[in-house]
Parts: structure tokens; C-alpha cells; sequence
């Protein structure tokens, strides 16, 4: 049997208790390793997918499985193991009192021993390029340095998928060059959503544009960038100057 | 953000590298509040007045040790105000016989019960002073955790010291926004505006409270806050810390067997 997908989505539909509709029949499959762009504007119902990837949001139609394993009520321990999602707003992500506690908040709700939890807080800020901010609270650090911190606290449960909801917003552009750095680095499968269109070509081969619920388009990132038929009719804007066949 | 060593809660403390400081928290926490209690049981009588005496050198003695500046002492005992004004108050209220002082006939037990009450007050926010200055919040907390204090009270306030700095930044941004447009703080309209900022503020914390729970949700939490390992505490470190607190004692137990 060959390895399931990362990620795998078929028909999701979602409508709010309040009977928004958000989702319309999703279907989205992420390959080990792959990295994809998640674009669309405002109210496109981007974060309510990333929601249903941890089963957060469930209960319309569809499915969704994480590395085979399905997302339903059972399995929930195991499908927030392994698809780590870091928010847009760091400081809704880090509520412990320091850098480090809050590291280990997630290796310690897996219920692992103490000397494992420590070794997974030091590589996870390794990793991060955040070692020796251990003892630091959340609130003395820079937006950037608490962006990367919150990649931290997901990566130290391991995950199979990591997830980002807009990760270059609010970062000055050294500290989105510094996390793009970080997050090429990492060995996993990664959705990001974003806004920032040459963040995406630079970080993600592949795109998808999802717009009033529906995934309508997907392929390589500059090839999606390059139609600017499809951007102008999903509001997706290239920065003035920006050519993405010369970037 | 937030200014001095964390924002608004982490104002008191004094950064500094002395045995005070590298005393862990939830042994300060037992020795302030043990010394505390030595004094609230200390007799309010003129003869015991050489125990508050050597309580007060044991405090400064300690405050010295640590390094906290006079000044730094000096605001903590400004919480101690509405307590100065009660005391001051009570020899001229109470009753029973009276003395003349400066030309004023002053109650005599009165006097007696400001004397103690100032001096148990200000021992007791020296000792607490001196803890604020030499444990940050986030430490505090911890001790208070590695007490046994109810889970639930430690965990609202290790959100307040994570959050403080988030809310007051927010009410900051908002009080901008207002002052931006022309809105002043003055007249019968101001309150309202107030009361606006104040229900926006409880409805943006309400929301991020939903958003940290999410985000909580999606690492595996389940509500608790799980503590991290309790390196055990050399019964040294114990003596070290608890000597406030048993001098204290000490004096106490010579005053009561010398009376
Ligand atoms: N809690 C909610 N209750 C009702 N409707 C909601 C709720 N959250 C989102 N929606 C609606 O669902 C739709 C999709 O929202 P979603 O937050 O998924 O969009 P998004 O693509 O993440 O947008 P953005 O780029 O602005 O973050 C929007 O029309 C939004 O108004
Ligand atoms: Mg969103």
C-alpha cells in the first residue's frame, strides 16, 4: 500500500449555527512533504477550512483525514497531534506565562515523560531560532520573535501537517524574511494561508485559490500568480512592480 | 510594549542577582507570608515594642540583602495609605482615659491600637514589598501553583499576568482612537463614551478568551494547565528562605516567655 496523503479533503461543506454558509464542497489533497499556498480574499472561507483540519469545525458534509487517520470525535487526540495549527494572533496562541511552558504545553497534554517534553522544548526553539528564550514571557518578546515562538509550540507535538493562518501579517520585512527562512527548513507537510502573494511563490510550488466556499483553482504557484484573468476575478492583487515570471 | 520588567503587573519587580532573588518563589511566598503572620499575633502593648523593633530590622535586613532601592520600599508603602489615615483617626475617636500631646487630649488605648496597627501594617507590606521586588509575576504564580493553591485560582492568575499587558495595550489603543477624533474625557457625554470604550473592552476579551481556547483546544489541552517538573528544594535553600520568618518567631517566643 503506498503512504495516504498528508491531507486529504473530500466535499466539505460547512454552514455556521447561524446559517451562514461558508463551505461549499471542498476537496483538497496534500502529498507528504508538499507545501501549498492557500489563497483567496476576504470571507473566502479559508480559516473555516483550516478549523475543520483538526476538528475544531465539523459537522457538515464531507470528510477530512489526516495522514489516513479520519477527523471525527474519536480520533481527536491523535488528529491535534499531528496537524499543528499556528493562529493568526500570536498572542491568542502563547497564553502560558513563559516562552518555554508554553513549548511544552502541547508535549505535556500528550502525557510525554519529563526529560522527553524538555528535549522536544529545546529542539522545537532550536528549530525555531529561538533557543535560550526559554524563560522569557511571551509579552517581552518582539511580534516577530512571538510569531515564531507560536510555530515553536506547534512544531514540539511533532505534527504531521502544520498549518499557518497568514504568518507573514503584522512582520516587518526582516521578521518575514527570518520566518520564511525558518519555514523552508522544516521537514512537514505545510498549508499557509496568506494574502501575501510572493510570499506564497516563494515558500509554496503549489496554490490553491479557494473563493465563496469552493477550491476554484489549483496548480503551480506561478502559474496561478501568472493569470491574472483568475486573480482580478477572485480579488487577488500582485504588489505594484511585482512580476512573478522574474521573481 | 509594556514598560519596566513585565508591563503593568511586573512594574515591582527589581531585576538583580542576590539570594533573595534566586530563592524559589513558593519558598519566599512561605516565608512573607509566615513572617506576616508572626507579626499579626505579636501583642499591641507598649512592652513589646522591641519586637516590632528587631521585626523591622529583620525586614530592612532583608530588603538590604536583596538590594531593593529605598524608594522602591517607599511606593510599596503607599498602598498602606487608607490604613494611615484609619489610625490617625483612632486616638481621636476613641475612648477611655486620655493624655495631652501638643495640646490635644488623645485616647490612651487609642493611641495603643494606631501604634499597632501602623506598625503591623507596614512590617507586613515591607515583607510583601520586598517579594513583589525580587519574584516576577510568571514566578509567583508558579509558586503559588507548586502551594497546592485551588488549580482554578492559580490558573486565572497566571492568564491576568499573561494577559495584563494585551488588555492594558488594547484599552491604550482604544483611548488613542478616541483622543485621534477629537474626544476630550469632560462634559456628561464623556461618560457615555466610557461605558462604550469599557463594553468593547469586555466584548475584545471575551473573544480573545474564545481564541485561546481554540488555540488551546488544537494543542490537546483540555482545560488544565499542565505543570511542568517540581526540582526539588535542598533543605537548605528552605533555612535560607524561612530565616525571616523564624527570627521573627524567635523574638516572639523570647517576648511572650520574658513577659
Ligand atoms: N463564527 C461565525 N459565524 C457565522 N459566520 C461566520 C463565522 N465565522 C466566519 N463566518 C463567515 O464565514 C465566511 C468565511 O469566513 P472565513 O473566516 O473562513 O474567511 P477567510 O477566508 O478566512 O477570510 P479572511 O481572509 O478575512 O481571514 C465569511 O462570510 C464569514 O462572514
Ligand atoms: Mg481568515
Amino acid at each position: 500500500m503506498s503512504t495516504p496523503p498528508s491531507l486529504l479533503v473530500e466535499d466539505l461543506a460547512f454552514a455556521y449555527p447561524d446559517g451562514h454558509q461558508a463551505l461549499f464542497g471542498v476537496d483538497l489533497r496534500l502529498e507528504r512533504g508538499e507545501r501549498v499556498a492557500l489563497l483567496g480574499p476576504n470571507g473566502a472561507g479559508k480559516t473555516t477550512l483550516v478549523l475543520h483540519l483538526n476538528g475544531i469545525l465539523a459537522g457538515g458534509r464531507g470528510r477530512v483525514s489526516v495522514a489516513g487517520l479520519p477527523v471525527e470525535k474519536r480520533n481527536l487526540p491523535e488528529v491535534r497531534r499531528r496537524v499543528g495549527i499556528v493562529f493568526q494572533d500570536p498572542d491568542d496562541q502563547l497564553f502560558m506565562p513563559t516562552v518555554g511552558e508554553d513549548v511544552a504545553f502541547g508535549p505535556r497534554n500528550l502525557g510525554l515523560p519529563e526529560p522527553e517534553v524538555a528535549a522536544r522544548v529545546a529542539a522545537a526553539l532550536e528549530q525555531v531560532g529561538m533557543a535560550g528564550s526559554a524563560d522569557r514571557p511571551p509579552h517581552h518578546l518582539s511580534f516577530g520573535q512571538r510569531r515564531r515562538v507560536a510555530v515553536a509550540t506547534v512544531l514540539s507535538m511533532h505534527p504531521e501537517v502544520l498549518v499557518l493562518d497568514e504568518p507573514s501579517s503584522n512582520l516587518d520585512p526582516a521578521g518575514r524574511r527570518e520566518l520564511a527562512e525558518v519555514l523552508t527548513g522544516l521537514p512537514v507537510t505545510m498549508l499557509m494561508v496568506t494574502h501575501d502573494l510572493p510570499y506564497a511563490l516563494q515558500l509554496c510550488p503549489r496554490s490553491v485559490v479557494l473563493d465563496g466556499g469552493v477550491v476554484v483553482a489549483d496548480g503551480p504557484t506561478r502559474e496561478v500568480l501568472a493569470d491574472a484573468d483568475l486573480l482580478a476575478a477572485h480579488r487577488l492583487e500582485l504588489p505594484y512592480g511585482f512580476d512573478p515570471s522574474r521573481a | 510594549m509594556g514598560a519596566g520588567h513585565g508591563g503593568p503587573l511586573g512594574s515591582a519587580y527589581v531585576a538583580r542577582d542576590t539570594v533573595v532573588h534566586r530563592l524559589p518563589a513558593h519558598v519566599a511566598l512561605v516565608a512573607v507570608v509566615a513572617f506576616a503572620l508572626v507579626v499579626v499575633a505579636t501583642p499591641v502593648r507598649a512592652a513589646w515594642a522591641p519586637a516590632y523593633a528587631g521585626y523591622a530590622v529583620l525586614v530592612l535586613g532583608a530588603a538590604a540583602l536583596a538590594r531593593v532601592p529605598a524608594g522602591r520600599l517607599l511606593r510599596g508603602l503607599a498602598v498602606e495609605l487608607p490604613f494611615v489615615v484609619f489610625a490617625l483617626l483612632l486616638p481621636v475617636v476613641a475612648r477611655g482615659p486620655r493624655v495631652e500631646v501638643l495640646g490635644l487630649s488623645l485616647s490612651e488605648s487609642g493611641l495603643l491600637a494606631a501604634g499597632g496597627l501602623l506598625a503591623k501594617a507596614t512590617l507586613s507590606v515591607l515583607a510583601a514589598t520586598v517579594l513583589a521586588a525580587t519574584t516576577t509575576p510568571q514566578d509567583l504564580v508558579r509558586g503559588m501553583q507548586r502551594l497546592r493553591l485551588p488549580a482554578v485560582l492559580v490558573q486565572i492568575l497566571s492568564f491576568m499576568v499573561r494577559y495584563a499587558d494585551v488588555v492594558a495595550g488594547e484599552l491604550r489603543r482604544m483611548r488613542v482612537a478616541r483622543e485621534s477624533r477629537g474626544f476630550r474625557g469632560r462634559g456628561p457625554g464623556a461618560l457615555k463614551v466610557v461605558a462604550g470604550t469599557a463594553g468593547a473592552l469586555f466584548v475584545r476579551s471575551y473573544e480573545r478568551g474564545e481564541r485561546v481556547h481554540l488555540a488551546m483546544l488544537s494543542r490537546g489541552g483540555d482545560g488544565r494547565l499542565p505543570a511542568g517538573p517540581a526540582l526539588a528544594v535542598p533543605a537548605r535553600t528552605w533555612l535560607t528562605g524561612l530565616a525571616l520568618p523564624l527570627s521573627a518567631a524567635a523574638l516572639l517566643a523570647a517576648g511572650m516567655l520574658g513577659a
